[in-house]
């Protein structure tokens, strides 16, 4: 028991201090793009209007789930705030041939890269799927959310929107 | 966690945190970024002889890590703290203790990227290598060492590595070497090529093991290499991909020390179009378990990675008999169709419904001599016919539909038959008295109503039937009917509340209600309370785990029945 309050007593002092989204670049990592070839996570950009990176995997559910629920709205958001979505898959050789039919089959015109290795994941410190980032104009990273529940994708709306005017966002 | 290594990690993320502080903004940009991420599951568990739950003196057990990267430009760094005193139920114990098992330097800049320390790499289809981590399985085979990534041109990747595998907290006796090279045909010919909307690329790896032979009565191979060509075509929604590996003379504790080669065969080809996809896979692996340990066991130091196509099932019923790729050979495939009825049509309705069909089926080697499996002399050798197959090892049929009927309303149905060899596949003994094959039906009803924005509720009910198959051994020594393994069929039911997208709470039982041994017809409850803010997540649990068998990376291993409180954080930053 001791032990059991020594361990929660780290975490609520770690918890009570971590803060996210102060702004850093996106991280070096090499993807695959659906045609099979290379590039890097360093090159992604989108003319100074904000940015959805949004890791999830084939057998995931709640990823799936989630961009299901973005893309009903998708071309919407994109007219109305330039946003792009990036979603990258984290399917391992098991699965990942099934990316490229998932994405078809859905009709999701989400921009998909592989992250096979796993090394963009690692680099963007995500434990779990879904994880998903909002990068602003500027190329920072300003905001994240693990995991999905039904309806969180308005508030993903609301802040994509709030990027787009140039204004602050809180969790 | 002894206080010492609390208060060590703590200081780690004190410093990261004051660093990260606002007024060191503008430093940061010269100076660099700092990450990291951390989870900690922690469990009391208690004694439950209804279910045969029983943790021994260690009632307190955890699995914990935390990662901190720095990055600058082209160089990044990172260390990750781990610590398991001693771990949760169901992982291997050797995991037990604390320590830094991995630490790495890496610096990229335009065509070289060079890594010192720790790293994970895969060739291939992963083959002939894969170090790989899932850190909620507990797989690592971090490699330790060197990686050097080489792009000459635009189109021609190089990747040579050497290193030693991680082995719980310390390193495999066993030296890994190897080369990869890919050849994107269409950007290396950019200039004649560079319009086709067909892509090839070309590709091959060679990996050889070092391990010192300090066996008393056998003469093993210190030296042992492995190599692989692949394919790959891309045109449009049309995707091909094939490998050929080959294997030389390997004995090991998996093969019973059989000096035979290994190969293998992997292909898989698909299509997809808007609201429709097809896909076919298809193996055959025969003696390709590589590992930096000849007597390795379980999941440790597994050089290569042997894939498996088979359905990964996320409802637990669907789960209960899972498959893993068979190391010492198997032959089979997996086929999947998606179909999205179009809305506007009568099935679709206003919102559209999507249907997925998925087959696999996997068989045993057609072995003449004898396999390994029942070589107890050792005779070191068999030959396999690769116009036939042998015993069916498992199937899995299932069909699910998906329909949103509303704003409000949507559900999910799906039906599965499966087989499954169960003795050889689980337990890799030729004995179905103690492990009978099972067939069985399998539906699942999962429901969910948003009844406002944020707010939602998921029902799901499950339906497991199986028919254990004795015939075989139908009566024991007594002229009983032998019932060792047979839990008969299985209901369950969930209930998951998401009053606001911050919390989730969920109730669930699960019902082995016709348990041929009527004293072990007990309900499975269980219970959650789930807190997401961000990027941190907190969830407090508590109920009883049925006892059962889980598959990663190819291997299959015993998860005991559990009872108690379950507390799990993590959290990036």
């Amino acid at each position: 028991m001791k032990k059991l309050l020594i361990l929660s007593s780290a975490i609520i002092l770690s918890l009570s201090a971590f803060t996210t989204g102060d702004g850093d670049k996106i991280p070096s990592a090499s993807v695959k793009k659906l045609d099979g070839s290379s590039t890097n996570s360093n090159t992604f950009k989108n003319d100074g209007k904000p940015m959805i990176i949004s890791f999830w995997a084939t057998w995931c559910k709640p990823c799936k789930k989630e961009l299901d629920a973005i893309n009903e709205e998708y071309a919407e958001l994109v007219k109305e705030t330039g946003v792009k979505l990036i979603a990258i898959s984290i399917d391992d050789a098991r699965s990942s041939g099934k990316v490229v039919t998932d994405v078809k089959v859905k009709g999701w015109t989400y921009e998909v890269y592989i992250d096979e290795n796993q090394d963009f994941k690692r680099a963007m410190n995500v434990n779990n799927v879904p994880h998903t980032f909002l990068v602003d104009g500027n190329g920072n990273i300003v905001w994240s959310h693990n995991s999905y529940a039904e309806g969180d994708e308005e508030k993903l709306f609301e802040n994509v929107r709030k990027l787009a005017k140039g204004e602050k966002l809180s969790h | 966690m002894s206080i010492k290594s609390t208060t060590r990690l703590l200081f780690l993320f004190s410093i990261s945190l004051f660093y990260r502080t606002s007024s060191f903004a503008q430093l940061k940009d010269e100076l660099g970024a700092i990450h990291g991420n951390f989870q900690i599951d922690a469990a009391n568990y208690q004694k439950d002889t209804i279910i045969g739950a029983d943790p021994g003196s260690e009632v307190f057990r955890y699995n914990a890590f935390g990662n901190i990267n720095y990055q600058k430009g082209g160089f990044s760094a990172g260390v990750r703290f781990e610590s398991y005193n001693p771990p949760l139920l169901g992982y291997l114990p050797g995991y037990k203790g604390s320590g830094v098992p991995y630490r790495f330097a890496r610096y990229q800049h335009k065509d070289i990227d060079i890594t010192v320390g720790n790293f994970y790499e895969q060739f291939g289809s992963g083959i002939t290598l894969r170090s790989y981590e899932n850190r909620g399985l507990l797989y690592d085979n971090a490699l330790d060492g060197m990686r050097v990534i080489f792009t000459p041109k635009k189109g021609i990747t190089l990747k040579g590595l050497v290193g030693k595998q991680r082995t719980y907290f310390s390193l495999s006796p066993g030296i890994v070497r190897g080369v990869d090279g890919e050849l994107n045909v269409m950007e290396l010919f950019d200039s004649i090529l560079g319009n086709s909307k067909t892509k090839v690329i070309l590709g091959g790896s060679f990996v050889s093991k070092y391990q010192e032979d300090q066996n008393p009565s056998l003469v093993l191979p210190q030296n042992v290499a492995t190599g692989a060509g692949r394919l790959t075509v891309i045109r449009g929604g049309f995707n091909f991909n094939a490998e050929y590996a080959y294997k030389a003379n390997d004995p090991s504790y998996q093969n019973k020390y059989s000096y035979r080669e290994g190969k293998a065969i992997i292909a898989s080809t698909s299509y997809g179009t808007d609201g429709f996809s097809m896909m076919l896979s298809g193996k055959m692996l025969d003696n390709m378990s590589f590992r930096s340990d000849r007597d390795a066991q379980n999941t440790i130091d597994m050089i290569n990675y042997q894939p498996d196509f088979s359905k990964f099932h996320t409802y637990s019923l669907m789960a209960y008999y899972p498959y893993a790729t068979q190391a010492n050979g198997e032959v089979g495939g997996t086929a999947e169709i998606q179909y999205k009825v179009k809305k506007g049509t009568l099935l679709g309705g206003k919102y559209g419904m999507d249907i997925t069909i998925n087959g696999s089926a996997y068989y045993a080697l057609d072995t003449i001599g004898i396999a390994p499996i029942n070589d107890t002399l050792r005779n070191f050798k068999y030959t396999t016919n690769y116009s036939n197959v042998g015993n069916e090892y498992y199937h899995d049929f299932n069909i699910e539909i998906t329909k949103k009927l509303s704003k409000k309303l949507k559900f999910t149905v799906m039906y599965a038959n499966q087989f499954l060899n169960q003795s050889i596949v689980q337990f890799n003994t030729p004995d179905k008295e103690e492990h009978p094959d099972i067939t069985s039906h399998i539906g699942v009803l999962d429901v969910t109503y948003r009844y406002k924005t944020g707010s939602a509720i998921r029902i799901e009910t499950q339906g497991f039937f199986g028919k254990y198959d004795y015939k075989e051994h139908a009566l024991d020594a007594n002229g009983n009917k032998n019932i060792t393994n047979n839990t008969g069929s299985w209901m369950s039911g969930l209930i998951e509340w998401t009053p606001s997208t911050h919390w989730s709470i969920t109730v669930a039982d699960q019902y082995n209600y016709n348990n041929p041994v009527i004293a072990k017809r007990v309900h499975y409850y269980y219970g959650m309370i789930g807190y997401v803010n961000g990027p941190t997540r907190v969830s407090v649990s508590y109920g009883r785990q049925r006892q059962g068998i889980f598959c990663a990376g190819g291997v299959c291993r015993f998860v005991p029945a559990s009872s108690g409180l379950t507390i799990s954080i993590s959290s990036s930053f």
